[in-house]
């Protein structure tokens, strides 16, 4: 179909001058694009279709000959993606070029009924497919784009705090499922690394349910924290999750719990070879002292 | 033929593994630790991983064996010094390494160890003669 | 999905197994694996070409670079012509085994890729891929 290629080639300015006018007709995002940018693009596709269907003609686009076609065609919908267009924007990029090339076919081939009819639709066919393909791109592009939102946010989930020289505290709000469960154990074990901690409280107050496939989860971590040589204490557990624990016959022989925060710290301390005193009532001084500047 | 050094250190054996071990080298670690706690009459042996990059169920084996034959001898073994990414990947991959006193650093190690040596008989010296 | 990249090492003698690891760093880190990823696949592949060599009285390892859209990753193949195993259901649990010593290789191993295959024949040999996507 070497007809298609010819009359593109000699008509590309005009169809190309037709093509960014319909398009900005309809589509307004002068706000995302600059038109020399917009008019760089559209003369490199125009280019790299008549490329391709000179080398490999309209029917296959996922032959070589169209590779620059649907590189080109992927960088423009992963590049509109990230900056903001949307779906059906995208997508019509490549559709608005329909009618500037119908129009030029007929003028070369008006005379000829069954040549024009066949053109238009080799024409129509080619650029549908080739509007899918950057459907399709301009998705991709997304998922990865929310993939990585997701994995920030998991990351962001689950701080590591430290609550004293060589003890580490990990709260753990929402479900622990097994994505979660390598951010938690990278952070924790990195953090317990860095912070040379040799006792981690996990804290599961704000974990849900705990069944089998979390108690699990959770046994992963307190095992490599060991592995590491460090000691985790588990916190936070509800009298549910207790009860549920027993239920299932979850064995945690090999784990020291508490039902609190605040009895965990205290062993942990315990553990370290510290104690808290309380001081004698004459050297406790109330704490707006160390607002203020006061002689002593 | 290359040998992954032991050093001696009082009562202490330190191994610092840096290399990337072939199953030879580690068997011959193994031969060469139970070899010298007899010779010396160690009663700690404090092996730092700090350097290895990978951990399989060979090398874990191989520390397991250690810290288990050194402790028929009367020695006890800690493994320190173990990368986050290589216990990720040893829980994984199925093994806990039971029966081996880990620690963070070496300092910790060694606190482990006297504070465990303190409870054995005796200091070691009076195996030294023969 | 194409093969970008694959290169063929053999597995003939315990040094075999270090190359064998150091090239699936090195493939892993010009990937950007996390290391966490990194030491996983790496481990993997120390595990597997202990047992072509060991258990399947040595064999090779293929190593390809493979390319789906813009998902890129890993594959390693580990084939030899040894024994076989009779009960593959078997050595994929986990646990120390008396003998052949494979029982921890194996069904851990799964558990760091992504993608696991395996086919062996008794007298014919072991082939087992892997694979590791970023």
């Amino acid at each position: 179909m070497n007809e298609l290629a010819e009359i593109i080639s000699k008509n590309e300015d005009r169809i190309r001058a037709e093509w960014i006018r319909d398009m900005s007709k309809s589509v307004q995002r002068a706000d995302l694009m600059g038109k020399a940018e917009l008019d760089e693009q559209c003369r490199a596709l125009l280019g790299a279709i008549v490329q391709g269907l000179k080398t490999n003609g309209p029917a296959d686009v996922t032959t070589t000959g169209w590779n620059t076609a649907r590189e080109l065609l992927q960088d423009i919908s992963a590049s509109r993606a990230r900056q903001g267009f949307s779906s059906v924007e995208v997508a019509t990029f490549v559709l608005w070029l329909k009618q500037p090339m119908f129009a030029s076919i007929r003028e070369e081939l008006g005379k000829n009924q069954d040549k024009l009819l066949d053109t238009i639709w080799t024409a129509t066919e080619l650029l549908d497919r080739l509007a899918l393909l950057t459907t399709e791109a301009f998705l991709a592009a997304r998922e990865e784009l929310i993939s990585r939102q997701q994995q920030e946010l998991l990351e962001l989930s689950t701080p590591v705090v430290k609550l004293w020289d060589g003890i580490l505290a990990l709260p753990i709000i929402g479900t622990l499922d097994s994505a979660r469960t390598q951010v938690v154990m990278e952070n924790l074990l990195q953090t317990v690394v860095a912070t040379n901690s040799k006792f981690a409280i996990i804290d599961i107050t704000g974990v849900p349910t705990v069944d089998t496939l979390v108690a699990q989860h959770l046994l992963k971590t307190i095992t490599a924290a060991r592995l590491m040589g460090a000691e985790c204490i588990i916190s936070g557990i509800r009298p549910q999750i207790a009860q549920t624990i027993v239920h299932l016959g979850i064995n945690l022989e090999d784990v020291v719990t508490k039902a609190n925060l605040s009895d965990a710290f205290a062993l942990a301390l315990l553990r370290s070879g510290r104690t808290v005193t309380r001081l004698s009532s004459a050297k406790v001084r109330p704490i707006s002292n160390f607002l203020t500047k006061r002689e002593e | 033929m290359e040998r992954i050094p032991v050093l001696r250190m009082g009562t202490l054996l330190l191994i610092t593994i840096q290399v990337d071990m072939h199953d030879k080298l580690a068997m011959q670690l193994q031969d060469d630790v139970t070899q010298r706690i007899s010779e010396w009459g160690s009663t700690g042996v404090l092996i730092d991983i700090s350097s290895l990059e990978i951990v399989d169920s060979f090398i874990g084996r191989m520390l397991a064996n250690i810290a288990a034959m050194s402790r028929v001898l009367g020695a006890e073994t800690v493994v320190v010094g173990m990368q986050p990414a290589v216990a990720i990947t040893l829980v994984e991959l199925g093994m806990s390494l039971p029966g081996v006193r880990t620690a963070l650093s070496v300092e910790a190690g060694m606190e482990l160890l006297f504070g465990a040596a303190a409870l054995n008989f005796g200091s070691g010296d009076e195996r030294t003669e023969a | 999905m194409s093969v970008l990249k694959r290169e063929i090492l053999p597995l003939k003698t315990s040094n075999d197994v270090v190359l064998a690891r150091q090239k699936v760093r090195q493939w892993a880190v010009e990937l950007r694996f996390s290391l966490v990823d990194q030491t996983k696949l790496v481990t993997a592949a120390s595990e597997l070409a202990r047992n072509a060599l060991d258990h399947g009285k040595g064999g090779s390892m293929t190593i390809e670079l493979l390319n789906v859209g813009a998902k890129s990753g890993l594959r390693l193949i580990f084939e030899d012509q040894g024994p076989g195993i009779p009960d593959i259901e078997e050595a994929l649990k986990d646990g120390f085994t008396s003998g052949s010593g494979m029982g921890l290789g194996l069904g851990g191993s799964k558990r760091l890729v992504n993608e696991f295959s395996i086919e062996s024949e008794v007298g014919k040999g072991t082939r087992v891929s892997v694979a590791r996507w970023k």
